[in-house]
């Protein structure tokens, strides 16, 4: 059993009548590469505050390393942050940038400079430490701070939205690049986002947040394949939910069920008879596929159509179908 | 419609008003050199330098000099300090009756200084406070902490809050935050704000009328002086000292704000 990096015993926080976070149970271990995934307002980016010590739970206990948390200021937590909007510091340079903790720790300046210039290294920017934060790109940036809050060698480092600003090109770049970072330096990585992309291959364990809570947490293929409830299915690479009263009819058992939409399969009305009757709402293209919406009785379906299948037009009567071992059934809602 | 030309009589317009303001003060400087110590009049009947030795020796003159820079430092400093930890309280935290809190700071420069003046006098009075030097800084101290407070907290509201929680974050406590965070990007924005604060109170003189017992700041003395037929370029000598202390204050708290328009730590 791997040791435990953090762990959240029934944690909350509460602003008033607000459930910002509400009684998160929480395993992070050692090493693990850790994605808290949910819309905006999810709890998601409150639980990574409690961590780093910005907020404290009205209710239940964080523990950091074996030792709760209750009481203890940021900065005597063995854990960074790298922050959404990066806060590097304006009147510093890069380099005081990245030494500004070991500053704080009252190391010498030779020491400290040496160790900056090592960390700037590591994140691919030697020679940028006379530069001031205002002359850096975005991308530039959150190396920098990603140096800098590497540079007091923290157990947990915490990644809040860390590539959001970023064009997608160059996030897709640094995706790679933190995976091989937190490969290459064996620490606990914490970040928190929006996009499930992002998540799913970025993370080896995901936590999905929804209002507060934590919906379902697992592997990136369970969360994908495996959705425990419609919000995790509809959220997470947007599957198609099923109501229980279709479901019912088909798999015999009341409760909701997820298609992806890339196993959905569009048969002409006239041929099949198996499959649901649903009329072609709209199509779209998206350049790997083509984006179908259908309205069926009472609710919709997307499926995604493979190159060099015939698109229906919009309006035409189509039957919809999938293999059974795309359809999968979620707990009883 | 635009054009880059504007029509000759806007200049013309523009160019008169600009000297409409500016040319009494010019006539100012011109009466501190004139031979004429009985009225001003013009032109003047000859050039002296000499008003500039009688003033350096009138001990009046150097006495109410000495009030006005005492009053000035001292009511800047004050403001300094509570218009910082107003912007502070203000531009980082909410709290009830938060706008209240910064209309009612903001209010003693908005409130005609006689107001202010009148007020202040009868609350000396009811409290049973007598006249004195501090009661003047005190006067004073009301609307030089708006000067401070508003630049602060134009630069508090534009520096990221996150800046805080990154010093934090790496280990800072609150005092090393304000040291190595807080300070060094509010600084302009204090010495600009101190230097206005300082300039204001060095030249007022309403509130301070109703303030001050029988000490005499440099713009009550001038006034004062005005109504005295005698030696007269003196006090012209003492306008243009003022005008120049009080100038460069200004002057240099404008070079201080500007060019700082872009967000400090918003890193996007």
């Amino acid at each position: 059993m791997r040791t435990s990096a953090v762990r959240f015993d029934g944690v909350s926080r509460h602003y008033g009548e607000v459930r910002a976070v509400d009684a998160v149970d929480l395993d992070i271990a050692e090493g693990e590469f850790f994605a808290m995934l949910g819309p905006s307002g999810s709890g998601k980016t409150t639980c990574l505050r409690l961590i780093a010590g910005f907020e404290q739970p009205t209710d239940g206990d964080i523990v950091i390393f074996g030792e709760t948390a209750q009481g203890v200021p940021p900065y005597k937590r063995h854990v960074n942050t790298v922050f959404q909007d990066y806060a590097l510091f304006p009147h510093l340079n890069v380099l005081d940038n990245v030494a500004y903790g070991l500053m704080i720790a009252g190391k010498p300046k030779r020491e400290r400079h040496a160790a900056a210039e090592a960390a700037l290294e590591l994140v691919a920017l030697p020679g940028y430490g006379a530069r001031k934060p205002s002359e850096l790109s975005g991308g530039q940036r959150q190396r920098v701070a990603l140096a800098r809050a590497l540079i007091n060698e923290p157990r947990v480092l915490l990644l809040d939205e860390p590539l959001g600003a970023l064009d997608l090109k160059l996030r897709e770049q640094m995706q790679d690049e933190l995976k091989d970072l937190q490969r290459k330096l064996g620490i606990t990585f914490i970040f928190v986002t929006h996009d499930q992309g992002e998540a799913l291959s970025m993370a080896d364990r995901v936590a999905v947040f929804n209002e507060g809570k934590i919906v379902q947490i697992g592997k990136p293929e369970d969360i994908y394949y495996r959705p425990e409830v419609p919000f995790v299915a509809d959220f997470v690479g947007s599957s198609n939910v099923l109501p229980p009263r279709v479901v019912e009819k088909m798999a015999g058992q009341w409760s909701h069920a997820s298609v992806r939409p890339e196993a959905v399969k569009l048969v002409d009305a006239g041929i099949g008879a198996d499959g649901l009757h649903a009329t072609v709402h709209s199509t779209a293209f998206i350049g790997t596929a083509t984006r179908v919406s259908l309205d069926l009785d009472g609710f919709s379906m997307v499926a995604l159509l493979p190159k060099g299948a015939r698109i229906p037009d919009a309006g035409e009567q189509v039957h919809v179908t999938w293999g059974s071992e795309d359809l999968h059934l979620m707990d009883a809602a | 419609m635009r054009s880059d030309r504007a029509p000759l009589g806007l200049k013309i317009a523009a160019g008169l008003g600009l000297a409409f303001m500016h040319l009494p003060i010019l006539l100012i400087f011109v009466y501190a050199f004139t031979t004429e110590d009985k009225s001003y009049q013009w032109p003047p009947p000859g050039f002296t330098t000499k008003w500039f030795g009688v003033t350096w020796a009138r001990p009046d003159v150097w006495e109410a000099l000495s009030l006005s820079v005492r009053v000035a430092a001292i009511s800047t400093a004050i403001a300094l300090v509570l218009g910082t930890l107003c912007a502070a309280a203000v531009s980082r935290t909410k709290f009830f009756g938060r706008e209240v809190v910064s209309l009612m700071v903001i209010l003693p420069i908005a409130l005609p200084g006689i107001i202010t003046g009148i007020s202040l006098r009868s609350a000396f009075n009811l409290a049973d406070i007598p006249f004195s030097f501090w009661t003047i800084v005190l006067g004073h101290a009301t609307f030089c902490v708006v000067v401070v407070y508003n630049n602060a907290v134009a630069r508090f509201r534009r520096t990221s809050g996150s800046l805080v929680e990154a010093s934090m974050d790496l280990g800072a406590d609150g005092f090393q935050t304000f040291r190595y965070v807080i300070l060094p990007n509010i600084a302009t924005a204090l010495l600009a704000g101190g230097m206005l604060a300082f300039a204001l109170s060095f030249d007022e003189v309403i509130v301070t009328t109703f303030t001050a017992g029988q000490q005499q700041t440099l713009p009550i003395w001038m006034l004062e002086e005005l109504v005295r037929p005698r030696e007269r370029p003196v006090t012209n000598v003492v306008a243009m000292v003022v005008v120049i202390v009080t100038f460069l204050p200004i002057l240099g708290a404008y070079y201080l704000t500007r060019g700082t328009d872009t967000v400090a730590g918003q890193g996007k």
